[in-house]
């Protein structure tokens, strides 16, 4: 398999947020900066690179029937990890997150590739895809995180550029949508493009 | 390798080899990371101690009283300078903000009158509920020097003497409501102890 081409895929083509519309409910949910975005996306990452590493690995010892409960827990083990971590060394960030980290381990882009792509392909495709598909996500949250902080509070990572307010709507849960929604129909121009 | 069969003894084992090795990885984890946890709490709470006290010689964390009030703990913390009390920091709480709780760290002089206020933790709306911080906006200088006895803490909008944040009434009353909660439970308790 092209491995630069599972990679890439995960960035505009299979793009979670923009193409799968998966994992939606963190992507609106936390995206209320570009550093909440990022951290986030970072965190799916590793649990997504992590599981994929491991269902690939045992793969074959788990039976058909019982395989969805026992990818479960294993995604659940690297969240919790990552809970842990990012408690004790980042306590900002987990401050900012709290709420969404444990939500990760029902992300549908996590148990997605676990099931439709890990638990099928050999063990450094799965991870490869976990790499670009978390780093797929990563790009989204990050760009719609950035367009809701500059048009909403007026800052980028944090940064302040204009003083007082700016349009509030979009660091409210409605501005999340319209933001999604043009930065969805920006993603798709691209896509056309290319094809 | 082929595909193990969905056989019930295959089952059971698998999930319980499964969530043992799960268990196993995640008690160590626990177990490793439990001390930085403990430390960055500690430094986090110092760290507000310090932002609403003045200066003091003493280890307010170590001298801590409780009181259980609406649900949850509120937590005194005397700061002192020699044997002078010079300020007391009450962690206090509010479940009404605009996201659920936060939790704030109020400074009392030891006559009752608040010396400085600084968030804990809150999840509220970036750049409108936030405004609560202190390096956000001057919302809390207003309550700096005030006697909660005469001044009273309630918005305008509430016929009280606090000026809301912009568009974030909720918060504001929330927060309101966490120093309010403060100040009673530390005007009950500065009779009895200190």
């Amino acid at each position: 398999m092209d491995q630069w081409k599972n990679f890439s895929k995960g960035f505009i083509k299979e793009n979670a947020v923009f193409s799968l519309f998966l994992g939606l409910c963190p992507t609106l949910g936390v995206t209320t900066s570009a550093v909440n975005g990022l951290g986030m996306g970072l965190a799916t990452t590793f649990v997504l690179v992590m599981s994929n590493l491991v269902v690939s690995l045992v793969k074959n010892v788990i039976p058909n029937k019982v395989r969805i409960p026992a990818f479960i827990v294993i995604i659940a083990s690297f969240v919790t990890i990552v809970e842990l971590v990012m408690k004790g060394y980042v306590p900002v960030l987990f401050d900012a997150l709290g709420l969404f980290i444990p939500l990760i381990v029902v992300n549908c882009v996590v148990l997605g590739r676990a099931e439709a792509f890990a638990s099928k392909n050999s063990t450094w495709s799965s991870v490869v895809d976990g790499m670009g598909m978390g780093l797929g996500f990563t790009m989204a949250l990050t760009i719609l995180g950035a367009v809701r902080e500059i048009l909403g509070s007026g800052a980028f990572f944090g940064m302040k550029m204009i003083s007082g307010d700016a349009m509030l709507l979009f660091i409210l849960p409605p501005g999340a949508f319209i933001a999604l929604g043009y930065l969805i129909l920006l993603a798709n121009m691209l896509k056309e493009k290319t094809a | 390798m082929a595909k193990k069969e969905s056989t019930f003894l295959n089952m059971v084992l698998t999930l319980f080899l499964v969530t043992l090795v799960a268990a196993g990885l995640l008690g160590s984890v626990y177990s490793l990371t439990k001390e930085p946890i403990r430390l960055a709490e500690l430094k986090r709470k110092n760290e507000a101690i310090q932002m609403v006290v003045p200066a003091f010689d003493n280890e307010p964390s170590q001298e801590v009283a409780k009181k259980y009030v609406d649900g949850d703990t509120l937590y005194f913390y005397t700061a002192r300078k020699g044997d002078e009390v010079t300020g007391i920091a009450v962690e206090t709480f509010t479940n009404e903000g605009f996201s659920g709780k936060f939790k704030l760290m109020v400074g009392f002089k030891p006559d009752g009158t608040i010396l400085d206020i600084a968030v804990i933790s809150h999840a509220e709306t970036p750049g409108l509920g936030d405004k609560m911080e202190q390096d956000k906006s001057d919302f809390s200088a207003q309550f700096k020097g005030k006697d909660p006895a005469t001044f009273r803490l309630s918005v305008k909008k509430d016929r009280g003497d606090v000026d809301a944040i912009t568009a974030s009434t909720i918060t504001s009353r929330a927060y309101c409501d966490a120093v309010q909660r403060a100040y009673d439970a530390f005007i009950n308790l500065s009779t009895s102890d200190f």
